[in-house]
């Protein structure tokens, strides 16, 4: 059995909502973390997130100047001088399919829908603490693996190109980064 | 951390796209412990929110007021980007809250009015009433909870508004089949 160790961990909370920001610094710090910097809309977390490097970026959907998912877009650029890595998990009240595929299009890690419950906030961090996903870049795309299911039972077409394979070693981004700060 | 060592990302390249993997880097946060280990975070957690459950009817209701001010800027000034957006905004943030605060069939009241504000054609054109019933219901709900038997009729509310509001929207998007799809598709939250 394993156990998350939050203190070590540093989190990025976005939501507008100041009640939604206390129940989840109140639940991030009952599991023992202990650095949790809080934002209230896109614009402030992505300055927060350049300046904080977190581990992990815990956002909501709808919020003013620019939402959750534009924040996840500006979060996953390849080039960009910051961590394009971190897992983002979003927690949105919103609970329809076709926005858990936007979200996921967008790069967004985890999706977790309102209400907030223990239980799945702890469930979706281990998920991105134990079970890191690779990344995809396409011409289109760059974020986690959207295939999370690996069993051989997928009949539809293949969307992906093969062809040869190489391998290059390069610095990582987030390395980079914090080497920059 | 923010200060790990530096490590490097192994990059797959094929044809139409890169794999690109690197070392977790949050591997080392991860301790195992034993079978017996009695410490859970998660109870821990319930606890504190449990600990937090004094101020959810203040919250609640600041919520709900929010709610009616928006309404209330609607009917000075009519239906706006602006004036749109915060009631949307202010129904989307009890749809999401109210559950936890213990409201959940003002939650449900909320939700049903998001639908109405994503899938009407035209705001304009929804019956005043329809909008004003879900405004009333969501107060009503939060201002009578402490009565007893409430409970009951709270839920019962919320699913004949979501009835009403549902019959509107499937008429009034019977000729865009991407919003009626939408109305129309079961939720990914299991029912109550």
């Amino acid at each position: 059995m394993y156990r998350i160790d939050f203190n070590k961990l540093r989190f990025l909370i976005c939501d507008d909502n100041p009640h939604m920001r206390r129940i989840l610094r109140t639940l991030l710090h009952s599991f023992g973390a202990r650095e949790a910097y809080e934002a209230e809309d896109g614009a402030t977390a992505l300055e927060m997130y350049t300046h904080y490097v977190p581990d992990i970026v815990i956002t909501d959907w709808s919020m003013p100047i620019f939402d959750g998912l534009e924040l996840a877009q500006m979060i996953r650029q390849p080039e960009s001088k910051g961590n394009p890595y971190a897992p983002i998990i979003m927690l949105t009240g919103h609970s329809e399919k076709r926005r858990v595929t936007v979200a996921r299009d967008a790069g967004v890690t985890e999706f977790l829908v309102k209400p907030i419950s223990a239980k799945g906030l702890y469930q979706r961090i281990m998920n991105v603490v134990a079970n890191p996903r690779p990344f995809i870049k396409t011409k289109t795309y760059f974020g986690p693996d959207r295939r999370r299911n690996t069993t051989n039972t997928y009949i539809g077409p293949e969307r992906r190109v093969g062809g040869e394979m190489e391998v290059m070693q390069q610095p990582s981004l987030l390395d980079k980064a914090r080497s920059a700060i | 951390m923010a200060n790990e060592k530096p490590v490097s990302l192994e990059v797959k390249s094929f044809a139409d796209h890169h794999v690109i993997t690197q070392p977790n880097p949050l591997r080392r946060v991860l301790r195992r412990v034993p079978e017996s280990d009695l410490d859970d975070p998660v109870a821990r957690a319930e606890k504190a929110l449990a600990g937090l459950s004094g101020e959810f009817r203040n919250w609640m209701a600041i919520e709900a007021d929010r709610l009616s001010a928006a309404h209330a800027a609607i009917l000075m000034k009519g239906f706006s980007a602006a004036t749109r957006e915060e009631l949307f905004r202010a129904a989307h943030d009890i749809k999401g809250d109210a559950a936890t605060f213990g409201y959940p069939s003002a939650g449900a009241a909320a939700e049903s009015l998001c639908r109405i504000i994503e899938h009407a054609p035209e705001l304009e054109q929804v019956p005043p009433d329809l909008i004003a019933h879900h405004i009333n219901a969501v107060q009503a709900i939060v201002r009578e909870r402490t009565k007893l038997d409430t409970a009951t009729m709270a839920s019962e509310l919320s699913k004949q508004l979501r009835g009403v509001a549902d019959a509107f929207l499937t008429h009034a998007n019977r000729d865009r089949p991407e919003h009626l799809e939408a109305i129309l598709a079961p939720s990914i939250v299991p029912a109550e």
